[in-house]
């Protein structure tokens, strides 16, 4: 079994689908064409970490690094099914061995640090393969010179069936970062739908830039915990990218559509050997116009 | 302890203090006793004392991991403040964010340990329902975690060392939390805790609850009370997601293996700290002593390290946490 890039997919086939959030019927095609976000309410949709090699990176330039890394059980845990099972149902629907995948690719031909934490695996938890993927990415990074690209779809935070194992990934994954950091090495978070608890809360956080895909879940505590401890309803939007942009938190949310086109944009500035954005053809073509009616006005 | 309703305890520890109660009672009676019924009493209570011996033996002898919480939460277990009190010298709080407020569920500040200048800080459960109230039961909003990453920062700059008391449910989960970044807060204390050039010893006393204890909880050594636990959850909310049942806490206490042993033996801990038997509500006194040594120990262990050889051990022990396997791709 090749488990570095399977191309295994859960949607069934068929030509109209129902966008879960808007419920519009909307043309399969279309959605496709979308990367997978509705054309009515602009909902994106969950997607598998090979579609977002296939958008981020290069053709062909993805290598996948630490894939011999695998789960054990540690605690022996015994909840209703046990984690040995519940391992190897997630590695047989997204034939993937673990959540994170990790890899050296190309964006715009620089090369990079790529990972994606997957949330069709165990709902994209850190476990201490995540954990430690994360941080053998961030020490590649570190090495080689190169910036560190992470998107994250973990709302299952850190994962329960490993205890205490979980909770200190928060900590080596941090301290992985910082080293690149702190060594002028460039991490960039991508947040996807959804990033929670003890991945929010250490990795995730922790971008010198920080770009968020519309409408994603982001936060501490999950939201029924919360509307259980405040006793009250919460407002609407709360701990969605658009709540935490207003509070401070992202540099920006970015439609998937512009997300390949945002990260070459963030690399130029991030990265002094990557060229600078030639002046679009169409943007001096306004600029003379702009001069023009300025010209105008003033007379 | 007057207005401490003395039965407020749990479970298993009820009987004892009912018993010792008893025994108290036929103390007084001793005191105004005399001749026959002097003499009967006093067998009575050498009676009742060997039950109390058996039974605190039987009790406490066999904590499971559930009756460990319990008594990690233990009403009149010692607090941060306790230790603060009896251990520290001269302490100087330093309060306040410098950004929004002053949170109370963390307390940090300047003192002296056993003639050494260290930065003391940990979370403040409080013990009067006012106190606990004011403290949030020791769960901190953000503004509590930037305290503390305000005064680490502070230590580092006057090369103190850090000790950390960890004593959390874990960190509020509220709504004016998330709105002040609960999140963006315990990432970034973890992250500079990682590469603060002064010594870090954490000390959970009680509850090691989840990211928010993790949020003034990394450093250079990993001590632990003999009935703390620490955990990516709290039983309560692993049994409510397993079981749908909050009630079967003590099921999920033993699948996470939370206590002090399993956590040395999973490699986090580094050493435990013993307790008077019964914990260290019984005999607060020696608790003191056990902590007062065992801090002592690692303090002067850890100021002999060259800090670059500190930090790069700091990194290594970081880096080891975790289980797995590698196999071939
Ligand atoms: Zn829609």
């Amino acid at each position: 079994m090749r488990w570095a890039l399977s191309r295994k997919r859960g949607a069934p086939d068929g030509l109209w689908m129902k966008c879960p959030s808007c419920e519009a019927m909307v043309y399969r095609k279309v959605v496709e064409e979308g990367l997978h976000t509705c054309p009515e309410c602009q909902f994106h949709f969950r997607i598998s970490a090979a579609e977002r090699v296939d958008h981020l990176l290069d053709a062909d330039s993805f290598e996948p690094l630490f894939e011999e890394l695998e789960s054990i059980d540690p605690l022996g845990f015994k909840g209703k099914k046990s984690y040995k099972e519940k391992l190897k149902k997630a590695q047989e629907a997204t034939g993937h061995r673990e959540a994170a995948l990790f890899g050296t690719g190309k964006i715009a031909g620089k090369q990079v640090v790529f990972g994606i934490i997957d949330p069709n695996f165990i709902m994209g938890s850190m476990g201490s393969v995540v954990g430690e993927k994360i941080a053998r990415g961030a020490e590649h990074a570190y090495d080689h010179k190169l910036p560190l690209i992470i998107v994250s779809g973990s709302g299952g935070g850190a994962r329960m069936e490993e205890g205490i194992l979980s909770l200190f990934q928060m900590a080596k994954t941090s301290a992985a970062i910082k080293r690149l950091q702190d060594a002028g090495g460039i991490y960039i978070a991508v947040l996807t739908n959804a990033t929670m608890g003890g991945s929010m809360a250490s990795w995730a956080a922790l971008g010198d830039i920080t770009i968020a895909e519309p409408q994603a879940l982001l936060g501490f505590a999950g939201p029924r915990v919360i509307s259980q401890t405040v006793r009250q309803e919460l407002p609407p939007g709360f701990q969605t990218s658009e709540f935490l942009v207003e509070h401070g938190f992202l540099d920006q949310i970015c439609h998937r559509k512009e997300l390949r086109q945002r990260l070459v944009s963030m690399l130029r500035y991030t990265c002094a050997d990557m060229p600078v954005a030639e002046k679009p053809q169409q943007k001096r073509h306004t600029a003379k116009i702009a001069k023009t009616n300025k010209v105008q006005a003033g007379t | 302890m007057s207005g401490v309703d003395r039965l407020n305890v749990p479970e298993f520890e009820r009987p004892i203090v009912e018993l010792e109660m008893k025994i108290e009672g036929m103390r007084m009676d001793l005191a105004t006793a005399i001749g026959e019924r002097k003499a009967s009493i006093e067998t009575d209570i050498s009676e009742f004392e060997k039950d109390l011996k058996k039974l605190m033996e039987s009790v406490f002898g066999n904590l499971d991991p559930w009756d460990r919480v319990q008594l990690s939460r233990h009403p009149n277990r010692p607090l941060v403040t306790d230790y603060i009190n009896v251990l520290i010298d001269d302490f100087q709080e330093l309060k306040g964010d410098r950004a929004y407020k002053d949170d109370a569920a963390i307390v940090c500040g300047f003192g002296t340990f056993e003639g050494n200048k260290v930065m003391v800080m940990g979370h403040r459960k409080g013990r009067t329902l006012k106190e606990r109230l004011e403290c949030n039961f020791g769960c901190a909003h953000p503004e509590g975690y930037r305290k503390a990453l305000r005064k680490m920062k502070l230590a580092e700059k006057l090369n103190l060392p850090i000790i950390s008391f960890i004593n959390t449910p874990g960190a509020y989960p509220g709504i004016e939390a998330e709105e002040r970044g609960q999140s963006q807060a315990i990432a970034e204390n973890i992250r500079e805790m990682s590469g603060l050039r002064v010594p870090i010893i954490t000390l959970t006393i009680g509850e090691g609850g989840s990211g928010g204890a993790l949020g003034i909880g990394v450093g250079d050594r990993y001590l632990i009370m003999e009935n703390a636990y620490y955990s990516v959850i709290s039983p309560e909310g692993c049994a409510a997601i397993l079981w749908h049942d909050a009630k079967k806490a003590s099921d999920a206490a033993r699948v996470l293996r939370l206590t002090p042993n399993d956590l040395i033996e999973l490699g986090i801990m580094d050493e435990i700290v013993p307790e008077p038997f019964g914990g260290a509500h019984r005999d607060p006194r020696k608790a003191y002593e056990f902590v007062r040594q065992y801090l002592l120990k690692h303090l002067a262990e850890l100021m002999a390290i060259p800090v670059e050889q500190l930090m790069d051990q700091r990194y290594k022990k970081l880096r080891g946490m975790g289980k797995y396997i590698e196999v071939a791709a």
